[in-house]
């Protein structure tokens, strides 16, 4: 995971989004995610495994920012927006980005390496997951908010519709 | 979420539908670890055929009630996995740790 500490970088516009929710950090609202993600994912194009490695990755996203930023406070803000974004080489189609937005404090990098699989043991496999599934995985710290990024490209063998 | 139980003689078989995340995974594993450390049943059952969804806090509290069973040389056994929750434990490499089956009676016959 890339981080980049970019204090004083405003976040995006509302422009160009496919999609942009705002939630409170409420486990409960997670199923409620996943079920648009089901579905913007589906419209983008994406085959059935892509589909959920993608709803998997914001979930398992989303989980973490609920547990470790915000501490199991279930009020607190959260916002994600998608969007298209263009190709990053020949052999891939367009971008899915998605990105998402807290206000906890800012996350130790260190904390964001994930652990080793080769034990069986509970927890920390959320990151994994998030990596497994994605091609760009980055942090940063945007003034006073934590800004997580996730791209999946579609593959060849996926057809790319326009939303 | 939903989560109900059916006892046999040394077998409880949990009935599980919905999706298991964040929201409910502790009500899995208090469930699990209830069986398994305060009940001591010798085999403990979970049917997933309606489980839609996994995530990691799911698959966590799955390893916890793996981990108490074999503490105490009881069996714990998982079957009807969805491809999403069949996904989720290969991309942990959990899934040659678990006894795995396609449906109830091969689990109960196992």
């Amino acid at each position: 995971m890339r981080y980049r500490d970019t204090t004083g970088v405003s976040l995006p516009s509302n422009d160009g989004f496919l999609l942009k929710l705002e939630l409170l950090s409420d486990p409960k609202l997670l199923s409620v995610v996943r079920g648009a993600l089901e579905r913007l994912t589906e419209v983008f194009g994406f085959s059935p495994p892509d589909r959920r490695s993608v709803t998997r990755a914001v979930d398992e996203a989303l989980t973490n920012i609920m547990r470790h930023c915000y501490n199991g406070q279930t009020d607190q803000p959260i916002e994600l927006y998608c969007r298209r974004v263009p190709p990053r080489s020949s052999e891939l189609g367009d971008g899915l980005e998605i990105l998402l937005c807290d206000q906890g404090p800012a996350v130790d990098p260190a904390k964001l390496r994930g652990r080793r699989l080769d034990e069986i043991k509970p927890g920390g496999l959320g990151l994994h997951f998030i990596r497994q599934s994605m091609d760009i995985v980055e942090y940063q710290r945007v003034g006073s908010a934590n800004q997580f990024r996730l791209v999946r490209y579609l593959r060849p063998s996926t057809q790319s519709r326009t939303p | 979420m939903q989560i109900s139980a059916r006892h046999s003689d040394s077998t409880t078989i949990f009935d599980v539908s919905g999706d298991i995340d964040l929201a409910n995974s502790p009500e899995i594993r208090k469930a699990l670890l209830r069986e398994v450390r305060e009940k001591r049943t010798p085999r403990v059952v979970m049917n997933l055929s309606n489980v839609r969804y996994i995530d990691s806090s799911g698959v966590a509290s799955l390893v916890e009630g793996l981990k108490a069973s074999r503490d105490l040389n009881l069996r714990f056994i998982l079957f009807g996995l969805s491809p999403s929750a069949r996904e989720v434990l290969q991309l942990s490499r959990l899934l040659k740790i678990f006894e795995v089956y396609d449906n109830e009676d091969q689990a109960l016959s196992s």
